[in-house]
């Protein structure tokens, strides 16, 4: 019953696409100054359908309906409704439908909000993005359908993994999905923008809140799954490296870079065509990023069940949507106008876009040799961190030195406003203080630290200075700040983490460092959908005198049948301190994995403000 | 011969060409250091080449009755169905590490019969497999 509902609710979406398209084609051809009633209706249509088909679905999460078989494959009758909800985008098909969604909310937002006086550039974009949603609608009906009946009906679905029955993962997705798919209405008014001549300030103004929001929602998406990835794989890390965390930051990169070019679109100094360019690679690289972790040619840790058809349908849209990009790229390129000095704030903001292609290519390179090597000469590799901490570590330097000093910088002119010595002196001496604390001795730490101290106290000065002037441009401040941060920090982490692993037996006692690790006590409960074996620890600093009480724990989960290993970890203000557990053979003897992490909510707080920052750009009055 | 302006831009796209050249020359050299080679246990017996001191990554199924935890370490044997290798190694196993399961392993090799992993790795879904031990098992299982 849902199942047909859904098919109808989503079928009918995908003929109001069409209609919508051929409707704006038509509108083009009429000359008038306002856009027809007609097109707002059907795009209300159009949003009002697809949100239906989600919700159908929706509901056949909440009350168990297997008869799809969907809902079958994902979902048990005796899961917490929290996670029968956050199933309904756990799984491939679902988290299709909730892409099309974003992309018919924001096709819809465009059109109602914008203001932009030039009609045939908002037609223009709705007509592109809806050929985006009939893309992807084609998708969905033919190839990935959540809405696909089973008979005969079961009675009991196969569950959700328990590894994602996790309330970080439940918003996780919906998040980046949301600065995913938010690219793609930049993309489409940037095609937009080509084809109906728009200006260049007209196209900054309409496209930076959501280049603004977008960045907002992948910069989270990225924290909360880095969050999850940290208390709940039980590795005690927060960055992997991992082909999949790879690719959400790699649309991110683009963000980023988009973010401060369109401010110097704005003002109309130039750019134009390359604001154009990232608006396009920008949602290139969200599909691009969706290919590789559907298609299943990478190896990593994300849950999708890989399926080499869906791979080829993303790969053709994908190469339909390049190639059609690039054709209305040239066929309408737009003639540049130059005029910006050296070292004016427009040049370090070409220069900060530099850098972010170069991260880019870096991960991407990363990321894509092992796909290479294997379909060229056969040969299986995987990249490890250490590529990208030895490449990347250098490049900060002169990043966070740019950082500081390019917002000192003017428009236009070379001009720079006075440059605090105060400021460089007060940094190079907390950088001493530092030194002297934690003896570090390799050089690159060294001018890490020193040149994120710099950015933080030029930043925090920044802050004051404006403050007393009441100009306050508090999104730039609080970003870069909280980037000054979370190098910062990420550097000392890096530095002072502990790990050491060993096995152990009740009554145990071990000793790793400074600290004394007992195993107590071991407790088994019975909960409603698992067994649940917990080791208790005392952890005792020798040093400090500090007694801290650890339970790890070890779940074994009847729907479906899977064991987790459950961290224990106790987060302080200075350090985290963080205990896993595992059994493997039955026997008396448990593996203990011990790690002494400093300064985790610190560096969760520093993308917060990171984050923070783009909603602070959202927000801001838009130059006139 | 050539006007400023035409000597300017070519100093311009000189150092550009330049500075590349030298950044991907960098990027690639640092890539291929550090690259982890996939090998099966029937690669390792076969190939002369693979360096005892370098990190590898093995991969294969875990031998039913194999695992054994002991005082400091746990053991177990990695089998491609053709050849076996010993796997000792410290620390907890992922979620879905189990006997008869599918593993992937990282560290180095001590000889050709003996692996000390420094990492096991997780995989999240008990259906999945890494697309390079399906190929190497399927080659095998026939």
């Amino acid at each position: 019953m849902l199942s047909n509902l859904g098919i109808i609710f989503s079928s009918v979406a995908f003929f109001v696409s069409l209609a919508l398209i051929y409707l704006s084609l038509a509108e083009l051809k009429i000359s008038n100054n306002i856009i027809s009633q007609k097109i707002y209706k059907i795009s209300l249509v159009q949003l009002i359908f697809s949100i239906l088909s989600f919700f159908v679905l929706l509901l056949g999460y909440i009350f168990s309906d297997f008869s799809m078989i969907n809902v079958f494959e994902n979902s048990h009758t005796t899961k917490p409704l929290f996670y029968k909800i956050s199933g309904t985008w756990g799984n491939h098909e679902g988290s299709l439908l909730l892409w099309i969604n974003i992309l018919v909310l924001f096709s819809f937002l465009f059109l109602f909000l914008n203001k932009n006086k030039n009609r045939n550039f908002k037609i223009y974009t709705l007509i592109f993005q809806n050929l985006l949603i009939t893309g992807f609608l084609i998708f969905l009906l033919t190839n990935s359908n959540p809405f696909s009946p089973i008979f005969p009906v079961p009675n009991e679905g196969m569950g959700l993994n328990p590894i994602l029955q996790d309330p970080a993962l439940a918003i996780h997705p919906p998040l980046l999905y949301v600065g995913f798919v938010g690219s793609s209405i930049y993309f489409s008014a940037a095609l937009a923008a080509l084809v109906s001549k728009v200006e260049a300030k007209s196209l900054a103004t309409s496209i930076k809140p959501w280049v603004s929001i977008s960045w907002f929602f992948q910069t989270t998406g990225i924290l909360v799954g880095s969050i999850w990835a940290y208390y709940e794989l039980g590795w005690g890390g927060y960055w992997f490296w991992d082909p999949v965390e790879n690719s959400s930051l790699m649309p991110w990169l683009l963000m980023t870079a988009l973010l401060h070019s369109v401010l110097v679109l704005e003002r109309k100094i130039g750019l134009y065509s390359w604001v154009i360019v990232l608006s396009i690679l920008t949602f290139t690289m969200s599909v691009v990023g969706t290919f590789l972790v559907r298609s299943g040619i990478l190896n990593s840790v994300h849950t999708f069940a890989n399926d080499p058809s869906r791979g080829l349908f993303i790969l053709i849209f994908l190469i339909l949507m390049v190639f059609s990009s690039i054709f209305i790229f040239f066929k309408y390129a737009p003639i540049e106008k130059k005029n910006y000095a050296l070292f004016s704030k427009e040049f370090f903001i070409l220069i900060n876009n530099w850098f972010m292609v170069f991260f880019l290519a870096v991960v991407l390179i990363g990321t894509l040799y092992p796909i290479f090597l294997d379909t060229l000469i056969g040969q299986k590799i995987s990249v490890g961190p250490p590529y990208y901490n030895f490449i990347l570590a250098p490049f900060l330097i002169p990043l966070l030195f740019l950082m500081t000093s390019g917002p000192r910088h003017s428009w236009i002119s070379s001009e720079i406003k006075k440059i605090f010595n105060i400021i460089l002196v007060l940094s190079l001496s907390l950088f001493l203080i530092v030194f002297f604390l934690i003896k570090e001795s390799s050089l690159i730490i060294n001018l890490i630290l020193l040149f994120s101290i710099y950015l933080i106290v030029q930043t925090f000065f920044d802050f004051y200075e404006n403050f007393k002037n009441k100009s306050i441009n508090l999104s730039r401040i609080v970003s870069h700040f909280g980037f000054g941060l979370l190098i910062f920090f990420i550097s000392i982490n890096h530095i002072f983490s502990i790990e050491n692993n060993f096995n152990a037996k009740l009554g145990d006692n071990k000793k790793i460092e400074d600290y004394n690790i007992k195993f107590k006590n071991l407790e088994v409960l019975q909960k409603k959908n698992y067994k649940s074996v917990i080791g208790h620890f005392e952890i005792i600093n020798n040093e400090k005198l500090i007694k801290e009480n650890l339970k790890p724990e070890i779940r074994v989960y009847n729907q479906p049948e899977t064991i987790t290993y459950e961290a224990s970890i106790k987060s302080g203000l200075l350090s985290d301190t963080y205990l896993t557990m595992s059994n493997i053979s039955d026997t008396d003897i448990f593996n203990i994995k011990f790690q002494k992490k400093p300064f985790m909510n610190f560096i969760w707080l520093s993308v917060l403000l990171i984050s923070i920052g783009g909603i602070l750009n959202f927000l801001k009055k838009r130059i006139t | 011969m050539l006007n400023i302006k035409t000597k300017n831009r070519l100093l311009i796209f000189l150092t550009i060409s330049l500075l590349s050249i030298v950044l991907i020359t960098f990027v690639f050299k640092t890539l291929e250091d550090n690259v982890l080679y996939f090998y099966s246990p029937s690669d390792i017996d076969q190939n002369e080449k693979i360096k005892l001191n370098k990190n590898i990554r093995i991969g294969g199924m875990v031998k039913n009755g194999s695992v054994k935890t002991e005082k400091n370490e746990i053991k177990f044997i990695v089998t491609d169905y053709k050849k076996e290798i010993i796997v000792s190694y410290k620390g907890t196993v992922p979620a879905l590490f189990a006997e008869g399961k599918g593993v992937v392993a990282e560290g180095k090799l001590q000889d050709k019969k003996f692996f000390l992993a420094k990492r096991i790795l997780a995989k999240h879904d008990e259906t999945y497999m890494p697309p390079e031990m399906k190929e190497s098992l399927k080659e095998n299982v026939k």
